[in-house]
């Protein structure tokens, strides 16, 4: 009833292509993205900021960038950690080496440079597709740590070999280090998130999201109907280890303040990739979805026993949550291999119809 | 379909409704100390004594004399399988019930923590790992590492060392390898043994294994073709096993094989059977379950049904390193209550407690505690207290201590450490305090 579409006519081409075509819909986001800047640094509490949201939003734009890779272009890739570390150790050799330098345009360097070590280990996908790629891309994943552990340059010589965010300002509000709070480090990360979502959302629509999606489909159709693979899936990574870089900047900077490589290890690229594939794969509302599942769940899986009164040992509770989360994953994708962004797609053909279904 | 919508419904409840559960439940009147423990995955093996050390010495204070003078204390485990993100998130979730202080037991936890401690005032108690640096408390108020920190581990190795080649002079021309995790932990020995090695002229070689530490045939090809007079390993959970098991395998000498101090508990040289037989690791208190305290709480909390280890588990290396870590933590506590009172305390009480600690041969006598460790005196600007080390050689079947009481060289740790804590502190932007003013 209230999700109906009647009366909305579309009757120019701004509006027919609109990113969200429906009123409802835009009214919903803008409500939605209205109430995740003001409400949670109002009123949650600490842990809900640092251990929750943040990483949540972190993991969500990482998410987004293997999607952009994965989901669209189909290039698998298990990369993913080594290029979130990449663009972590760029972030902080550039913040530190500039400390002049606004944290912001950090940030974005962090990612230029991670887009740029992401093009080159992109070139052997020209060649090779598939598991082969996957294998390829698993390489970057072992050899960049591997340079990040080894070189002691990266982490200005630290004896530890770990790096720590500095204290940065953006508006003369701290938002990166140990004394920025909660709250300001969740607004910086919700405001990345928000203008990358949206950049990604306009780029899949675009030129380059649908040759993405060509080359995907049928490669060889696509170069025929003159897509040139080369830049296609070069650009491809490149943007999608924008995308990672940023995220690794963030999961230093905004979420961890302090990390090593252990930070950014095999396991980083297997969640995102899960996250992915559980949120929906090309679906950029998907990798939401999935970092949401992946980051939520297992926190409510290890609350819930406390939640109901249940006093189980911690061991014990550690292993059930790790057989009821992977039970879940598996049931999901049985009950819907497209991902959680079909079952919201399924949802809202279902509102639409309601409540005279046919 | 119906199936679907029910289940997208479900979904988005139980994602809304995660992380609610962590609201905090109603103070009472005690101490509450969370207990960051892994007693799963790869670091289980570490883990697990730990964490029952813990548990089972602050029950004994809760049965046996009722709490600190009179205060129980409340204490809640939160399993982190060693992993920093999932450290931090059990961090954050229990610091709604207002902890006094925190023993991390990992340093890569450890370093998350540092940062946090001034703003909520929470105590890190690093016992013998964590940042070495923090041991200069004039910079680090809210960080301890007493009794020892890495850096004097690696120079009482050192001259362990030369104690055993007949002095100092003697290692001159000598290998030694260093066999690490290579993770903040186990490389932070590795500036001190390398200033060492220029001071002695020995010659260091810096092996690094990788998380979590069970691949390790390469290291061990490279030992062989090296063939070092002495290995000083550095090495946690599952890569403690591994190490002594290659080193056996091998047929290395096992005791020219030293441990550092959280590489060897039962659970590191038990697996690799006879072949372990000579290996010897580093200390700083006896192992066994000999002692008075050992009675206590057999007593007062195992024939209660309380207990939670296995009987035969209580005195291993590590159950007894925790329980003098809770100990410690435990009389830091009644040092505060003697200036703040028998209540419950803040973690800036608590601090206070820990900074002015000092525990004498006659208060460990009282604890059921003689001979188990040193007496220990913590002060503003040591946090280090005064430690001594040990090392300690398996005969297969247990434990025995081979050493005397060592001095590390401090005349090398200690200028060092205080420059790289001048070091450190400038990245959290800290300020040095003024010792002589808190008397």
């Amino acid at each position: 009833m209230i999700y109906r579409t009647a009366g909305q006519f579309k009757t120019t081409y701004a509006s027919d292509q609109a990113i969200f075509p429906i009123v409802q819909d835009r009214v919903a986001v803008t409500l939605a993205l209205t109430a995740a800047f003001v409400i949670p640094p109002a009123l949650a509490s600490e842990y809900w900021l640092q251990a929750v949201l943040i990483p949540l939003l972190v993991y969500a734009l990482a998410a987004l960038g293997l999607n952009l890779l994965t989901g669209y272009a189909g290039q698998l890739s298990l990369g993913t950690g080594g290029f979130m570390a990449v663009g972590a150790y760029s972030a902080f050799k550039l913040s530190t080496a500039f400390p002049h330098l606004d944290i912001v345009a950090v940030f974005l360097l962090a990612g230029l440079v991670a887009a740029g070590v992401g093009l080159l280990f992109g070139i052997p996908s020209l060649r090779i597709k598939g598991f082969y790629l996957a294998v390829a891309t698993l390489a970057a994943q072992f050899f960049l740590l591997w340079l990040f552990n080894k070189v002691a340059w990266f982490v200005n010589y630290a004896p530890s070999g770990t790096i720590t965010a500095p204290d940065r300002e953006v508006l003369g509000v701290l938002v990166t280090g140990p004394n920025a709070t909660a709250g300001a480090r969740y607004v910086m990360a919700l405001a990345f998130v928000a203008v990358f979502g949206l950049v990604a959302k306009n780029l899949v629509r675009g030129r380059l999201g649908r040759a993405w999606m060509a080359i995907r489909d049928r490669d060889i159709a696509a170069e025929i109907i003159g897509i040139r693979p080369l830049r296609t899936k070069l650009l491809a990574f490149g943007i999608s280890s924008f995308y990672c870089g940023v995220a690794g900047a963030e999961l230093v900077f905004l979420y961890l303040g302090s990390a090593e490589t252990q930070a950014f290890d095999i396991n980083i690229s297997f969640l995102v990739l899960f996250m992915v594939i559980i949120g929906g794969l090309g679906s950029i509302l998907g990798s939401f979805l999935g970092a949401a599942f992946i980051v939520l769940v297992p926190i409510f899986l290890t609350n819930a026993p406390h939640l109901v009164g249940l006093g189980l040992p911690v061991a014990l509770q550690k292993q059930i949550e790790l057989m009821v989360f992977g039970a879940l994953i598996i049931f999901f994708l049985i009950v819907e291999p497209h991902g959680l962004a079909r079952l919201w797609q399924i949802t809202k053909e279902k509102l639409r119809l309601w409540p005279f279904p046919h | 379909m119906r199936v679907k919508l029910l289940l997208s419904v479900l979904l988005a409840l139980a994602v809304a409704a995660g992380p609610l559960a962590a609201v905090a439940p109603a103070q009472d009147k005690s101490i509450f100390i969370p207990l960051l423990v892994y007693r799963t995955g790869p670091y289980a093996p570490s883990g697990i004594p730990i964490a029952n050390g813990a548990s089972d010495y602050f029950n004994l204070v809760n049965e046996r004399d009722g709490g600190v003078n009179g205060v129980k204390i409340a204490f809640e485990e939160c399993e982190t399988q060693y992993d920093t993100k999932q450290g931090v998130e059990c961090y954050e979730r229990l610091k709604s019930r207002s902890p006094v202080l925190v023993n991390p037991y990992s340093t890569g936890i450890t370093y998350q923590l540092i940062p946090k401690a001034p703003g909520d005032k929470v105590v890190i108690h690093s016992m013998g790992y964590g940042m070495t640096a923090s041991a200069d408390g004039r910079w680090f108020p809210w960080v301890f590492n007493f009794p020892m920190t890495y850096w004097s581990q690696a120079s009482a190795f050192v001259k362990y060392v030369g104690q055993q080649e007949g002095g100092v002079e003697k290692l001159k021309g000598k290998k030694i390898a260093h066999i690490y995790h290579n993770s903040p932990y186990g490389r932070e020995a590795n500036p001190t043994l390398e200033e060492l090695a220029r001071k002695y002229g020995f010659e260091l070689t810096l092996l690094a294994v990788d998380h979590p530490g069970q691949e390790q045939k390469s290291t061990w090809l490279q030992i062989r073709r090296l063939n070092p007079d002495w290995i000083f390993v550095s090495g946690w959970g599952v890569m403690n096993q591994v190490a002594v098991k290659e080193a056996a395998a091998i047929g290395y000498k096992m005791d020219h094989m030293v441990g550092n101090w959280w590489t060897g508990t039962e659970a590191d040289v038990v697996p690799a059977g006879d072949g372990a037989k000579g290996y010897k690791s580093m200390t700083f208190h006896a192992p066994g379950a000999n002692f008075k305290v050992h009675q206590d709480i057999f007593k007062h909390v195992y024939d209660k049904g309380k207990g939670a280890a296995k009987r035969e588990a209580v005195g291993e290396v590590l159950y007894n390193r925790m329980a003098i870590n809770a100990m410690l933590n435990v009389e830091a506590i009644r040092t505060a209550m003697t200036k703040s009172g028998n209540k419950p305390l803040t973690g800036e009480q608590v601090r206070w407690g820990f900074e002015n600690l000092n525990l004498t041969e006659k208060r460990l006598e009282e604890l059921g505690m003689k001979g188990m460790m040193r007496p220990l005196r913590v002060t503003c600007e040591n946090h280090e207290g005064n430690g001594l080390a040990l090392v300690q050689q398996w005969d297969g079947k247990k434990w025995n201590i081979v050493s005397d009481w060592m001095e590390p060289i401090r005349e090398v740790v200690r200028p060092k450490l205080e420059a790289a804590a001048v070091e450190e502190a400038k990245k959290l932007g800290y300020t040095m305090r003024d010792c002589a003013k808190e008397k």
